[in-house]
């Protein structure tokens, strides 16, 4: 059972600023995580905590200039609902489909997700693909860190204890193209085994700005830059697709656990980026 | 503590608590609602589904603070016309009918991911019934008779 450490509840970002200022305290939005973790089973207590539910400045999906912005306390339910989101980015879409079931799409949040920072979090290879850019601010201010930047280590992420995430911006590049495929061991209600995101442009050369993102397979999310090496400038062919496969299952170098072995991981990657590669190929 | 006002089943509720104990306790222990069940504890197996604000949630992973001035429908509540009539909803009436309970621990929360899909206006489909209640694990029925006796009420009638 959670513990019930003292909690304040802000109505305005300015007030949770100061609540993180003053000392550590430990932010809560959906909770879909955070009450699984201060058990006392995993670690110590938080000693306070910090409600992010009443500050509406968190909420919204919006299309500006630089791309689509989602609020941190978007739910995986508004991503899925989202006439925005269905239009430029069905990937967040079909991962949003993914995480749960229902009643954790309906708490869980984007801004969680990457608080969180699971190597196993299901948006991550997504934001990563899409270069997007993550703001978070604070007290002293507001800044913007690339989710390439934000996964620093095991759980460890580019966010100061007293800075909160506040947007996520997906850039939306004309003509960029974006996989998505998860691996778990049922449809619902599983966390990953291996899941992916891809990107690119499509030229009259052959394909540009690839990405290759993964969780699961690493202790961050991570991208694979010398298999997107093998499908710059290349065609979908079912030669690079092999290339591709075989590239990324040296590249990477996934851990045996509960949920999976390295060596399984290692092969369903390899045949999930070449699954993808041969639907973009149409053969 | 401090005092948490919600409505619970149409009644109003106030709740001296700490604000991070979970809906899933006030509801059970302090409010005497023991038909909402807890299973894991930690948001896979869904057996203390409610609505909150008309969504199912796992209220094992709500804390009570993020309930003040909203609206929380448990069990005891699925239909408020139907408990007025002396009588049961109708979705309690099929999975009667349809055997969909066996040993009852997931029934009160499979209930309430039904009446959230109905209420979204969710149809016979099986696939569509069958992700509805993905978040709700079932280990006696093989869950069939849960999706026909939702399939029934979700079939227009002729």
């Amino acid at each position: 059972m959670p513990a019930e450490p003292p909690i304040d509840v802000p109505r305005h970002l300015f007030e949770a600023y100061e609540r993180l200022a003053a000392g550590p305290t430990r932010p809560i939005a959906g909770g879909t995580d955070v009450m699984v973790q201060i058990t006392g089973e995993l670690g110590p207590i938080p000693e306070r905590m910090l409600d992010l539910s009443r500050i509406d400045a968190l909420r919204g999906i919006s299309l500006e200039s630089d791309g689509l912005v989602l609020g941190a306390r978007t739910t995986y339910t508004e991503i899925r609902r989202s006439a925005l989101c269905r239009e430029h980015l069905p990937a967040l879409v079909e991962a949003a489909a993914t995480i749960g079931a229902a009643q954790i799409q309906n708490r869980g949040t984007i801004g969680g997700n990457i608080a969180n920072a699971s190597p196993a979090g299901d948006t991550l290879p997504i934001l990563l693909a899409a270069d997007a850019v993550i703001l978070v601010g604070g007290q002293r201010g507001e800044r913007q860190i690339k989710a390439l930047d934000f996964f620093v280590a095991y759980r460890k992420t580019a966010l100061a204890p007293d800075e909160l995430i506040l947007q996520v911006k997906v850039p939306l590049p004309r003509g960029r193209q974006l996989r998505f495929r998860k691996v778990g061991t049922r449809r619902a209600q599983a966390i990953s085994k291996v899941v992916m995101a891809l990107a690119w442009q499509e030229g009259p050369k052959g394909w540009s700005d690839v990405r290759v993102a993964l969780g699961s397979v690493a202790a961050t999310p991570i991208r694979a830059p010398k298999t997107e090496a093998v499908l710059e400038g290349a065609r979908p062919t079912p030669e690079v697709a092999d290339r591709a496969a075989e590239t990324l299952a040296a590249e990477i170098h996934p851990i045996d656990d509960v949920r999976s072995t390295a060596e399984y991981r290692r092969t369903v990657a390899a045949r999930v980026l070449h699954r993808l590669v041969r639907d973009a190929g149409g053969w | 503590m401090t005092a948490w006002r919600f409505l619970v089943n149409g009644a109003p509720a106030e709740v001296e608590a700490s604000g991070m104990r979970r809906l899933l306790d006030v509801l059970r222990e302090d409010l005497g609602l023991t038909g909402t069940k807890e299973g894991c504890g930690e948001g896979e197996c869904g057996a203390c589904s409610v609505l909150l604000d008309g969504q199912v949630v796992d209220s094992c992973l709500v804390p009570i603070c993020q309930v003040e001035g909203r609206i929380v429908r448990t069990v005891e509540g699925l239909s408020l016309a139907a408990r007025e009539r002396g009588s049961l909803d109708a979705l309690q009436e099929a999975f009667l009918e349809h055997g969909a309970a066996q040993c009852g621990i997931c029934t009160p929360g499979m209930l309430m991911a039904a009446r959230a899909y109905l209420d979204a206006g969710g149809g016979p489909d099986d696939a569509a019934i069958r992700e509805a209640i993905a978040g709700n694990l079932c280990r006696c029925t093989g869950y069939t008779k849960i999706v026909d006796a939702i399939a029934a009420v979700a079939t227009p009638a002729e």
